[in-house]
């Protein structure tokens, strides 16, 4: 009750002055206005393109591992990788004897073919080539349908598992399965139809179609590069897997314990690991730059309450007269620079909400405002006014009555 | 009837150090107002009418010297004791009526109550109450700027009255007026002594100064005569 009503006291001393000065009060605004913006956009801008991010890489398995020529990430000199020899379909037939720990293996051949049915085409189709296990490895449950088996597998049968969008394009929402499509000329039996996934930074992942690898057409050669897939079902044993893997391929490659590896073992975290160390030195830039902005808005704020404390010298003169303790006067000047800072702080949300929203709109993503963005802007226009308020009001407070009520 | 004496001041002294040179404002003042009493207090500018009306007032305090008010020794406390001693014991009424020039007259009656927390639906009964004992029940909403010099002197000693202090100290508050409305406001204060209200008086005009009790004369920081006014010349 009484606390109550001294803060509405507050409130009222705040909104009288800044009614009185309402252009000076929109200008002081500015600073935090600015930096309150920059600060939303960009918190929105990094969380929307992180969640995207994120959503992405988990279309990739997050307990596999992947043995390849080339590590995901290329931090060494390209050169060097390059001269790597290739993973083999003979390491494959090695490893997947000795590697105890993977509970899968699959290989992987991977190239753009041209996909017929009837008379109709469609180009640049991701094609794989793997086994019966890639449906483990790599996720790939058919949504209808089934993945063909081993023994297909075995016995090189053409079949093949098809993605979404070739099922769009090709049969038009009728039943694929039983059809038989050409890839590069050679037919191959529908046997099911992947789970619509999306894509990965633009590249569509339902534009594929999985084969075995015993049929893949250009691989009769065992020396071509493949990408080797590991899964273990116990997702602690990640890296023993990871040592295993290692170990046999450095006895296959024959490597002196002094070599460095000369093939990469890839896992999604690298991936994420990577981006996020990219985004921590943006993050961290754009930091700077609206902690400038508030920096110099707050003190666009201290320099305006200064003359505010000046020009209300005789009023806080007669406030103190009547009782008021220098805790009164500075809650109240405090309070007046915090009314200040949160417009700015409010405008500048709306604002930052407003252009992070079309900028993401431009490219294609969902804004994801969040409440803990909001809150942040807001806490930091606040804190600002709190820290600019704070000498001026403790000045006024100081005043001493007898000299505050003689000012003119 | 030492227990009613709202104010006893002994053996005042006050120093002002300005550059190198001490001014000694007051110089020994000894004072007793007793409760109930209507006292003025004169002099020439220069004579530390103004000082001992600060210490009065507890907006400042005295070098040497002791001043009690209301029984509690006041010459030795902080800034924010003297704040809500003011707040409690004294009520202001300056020359230039230092109103809030934003508030409504009724705010700025209301504003003592605020700084001690009095709730709002009390604060809003009293300031009425005090708005409607100077006459002013119909003004309550004009902002000063929107009443007369009169009728701004009635808001100061409304705002002065709302927290029932100890004395009211009225600091030459017909300075600023006409004649007639001056004598109006000092039936004001008139009344409110009838009433029992303990009120020192600072003026430098002896027409004034006769609605009181008691004078006393300042001079260079003493106290130089002190009169007993006949109760035939204030009518």
């Amino acid at each position: 009750m009484s606390v109550a009503s001294q803060w509405w006291e507050y409130f009222r001393f705040s909104y009288d002055a800044l009614t009185a000065n309402k252009i000076r009060f929109l200008l002081t605004t500015l600073g935090i206005f600015l930096g309150v913006t920059a600060i939303i956009v960009i918190f929105t801008a990094i969380q929307s393109i992180n969640s995207y991010v994120k959503s992405e890489f988990s279309n990739i398995g997050s307990s596999s591992l992947y043995l390849s020529k080339f590590p995901w990430v290329i931090t060494d000199n390209y050169w060097e990788l390059r001269n790597r020899p290739e993973v083999t379909l003979d390491d494959y037939d090695l490893l997947k004897e000795k590697v105890e720990t993977a509970s899968w293996i699959s290989p992987q051949i991977e190239a753009m073919r041209t996909i017929e049915y009837r008379n109709k085409n469609l180009e640049d189709v991701f094609t794989v080539g793997s086994n019966e296990q890639y449906v483990f490895t790599d996720n790939a449950e058919p949504e209808f349908g089934r993945f063909f088996t081993e023994m297909e597998v075995y016995r090189a049968r053409p079949v093949c598992v098809i993605g979404q969008n070739v099922r769009e394009e090709l049969f038009k929402g009728r039943d694929p399965l039983g059809k038989r499509i050409k890839i590069n000329g050679h037919p191959h039996r529908i046997v099911g139809v992947l789970k619509k996934m999306g894509s990965f930074f633009g590249f569509n992942l339902d534009n594929q179609v999985i084969i075995p690898y015993t049929t893949f057409q250009g691989i009769s050669s065992h020396h071509r590069g493949i990408s080797i897939a590991f899964r273990t079902d116990d997702p602690l044993l990640l890296d023993n897997l990871r040592d295993e893997i290692r170990g046999e391929m450095r006895k296959i490659r024959k490597l002196p314990p002094a070599e460095n590896d000369n093939f990469a073992i890839n896992q999604q975290t690298m991936l994420t690991d990577f981006y996020n160390k990219l985004t921590g030195t943006s993050y961290l830039v754009v930091f700077i730059i609206a902690a400038i902005s508030l920096i110099v808005g707050g003190i666009g704020i201290m320099n305006i309450m200064l003359v505010s404390v000046t020009e209300r010298t005789k009023e806080i003169g007669i406030r103190k007269a009547i009782g008021a303790t220098r805790r009164n006067i500075i809650m109240q000047f405090l309070s007046e620079s915090v009314a200040i800072s949160s417009l700015g702080g409010i405008i500048g949300i709306v604002a930052g909400v407003l252009i992070a929203q079309l900028l993401l709109h431009k490219i294609k993503l969902d804004a994801s405002v969040t409440l803990t963005t909001i809150l942040i802007g807001y806490g930091f226009s606040a804190f600002v006014g709190i820290i600019s308020g704070l000498y001026p009001a403790v000045r006024a407070s100081k005043l001493h009555p007898i000299d505050a009520l003689r000012y003119e | 009837m030492p227990e009613n004496l709202i104010i006893e001041i002994n053996e005042l002294h006050k120093v002002y150090i300005l550059g190198k040179t001490k001014v000694h404002a007051l110089r020994g003042i000894g004072v007793r107002v007793r409760s109930g009493e209507y006292m003025s207090i004169m002099g020439p500018s220069g004579s530390g009418k103004s000082t001992l009306m600060n210490i009065i007032g507890c907006l400042d305090v005295p070098t040497t010297g002791t001043y009690r008010l209301n029984g509690q020794d006041v010459s030795g406390l902080t800034d924010d004791q003297l704040a809500k001693i003011r707040n409690k014991e004294i009520g202001f009424v300056f020359q230039t009526f230092n109103l809030l020039p934003r508030a409504s007259a009724l705010h700025n009656v209301e504003l003592p109550l605020i700084y001690n927390g009095t709730s709002t639906g009390k604060r809003r009964e009293r300031a009425i109450e005090a708005m409607e004992k100077v006459g002013l029940g119909d003004r309550m909403h004009h902002k000063p700027n929107e009443l007369s010099g009169g009728e701004r002197q009635r808001v100061a000693i409304a705002r002065a009255l709302v927290n029932n202090p100890s004395m009211i100290l009225a600091d030459e508050p017909t300075g600023n007026l006409d004649t007639k409305t001056g004598e109006e406001i000092m039936e004001i204060f008139d009344h409110l002594n009838e009433q029992g209200n303990t009120i020192v008086l600072v003026t430098h005009e002896d027409f004034i100064a006769q609605h009181s009790n008691r004078i006393i004369r300042l001079k260079d920081g003493l106290i130089e005569n002190e009169e007993i006014v006949e109760e035939k010349s204030k009518e």
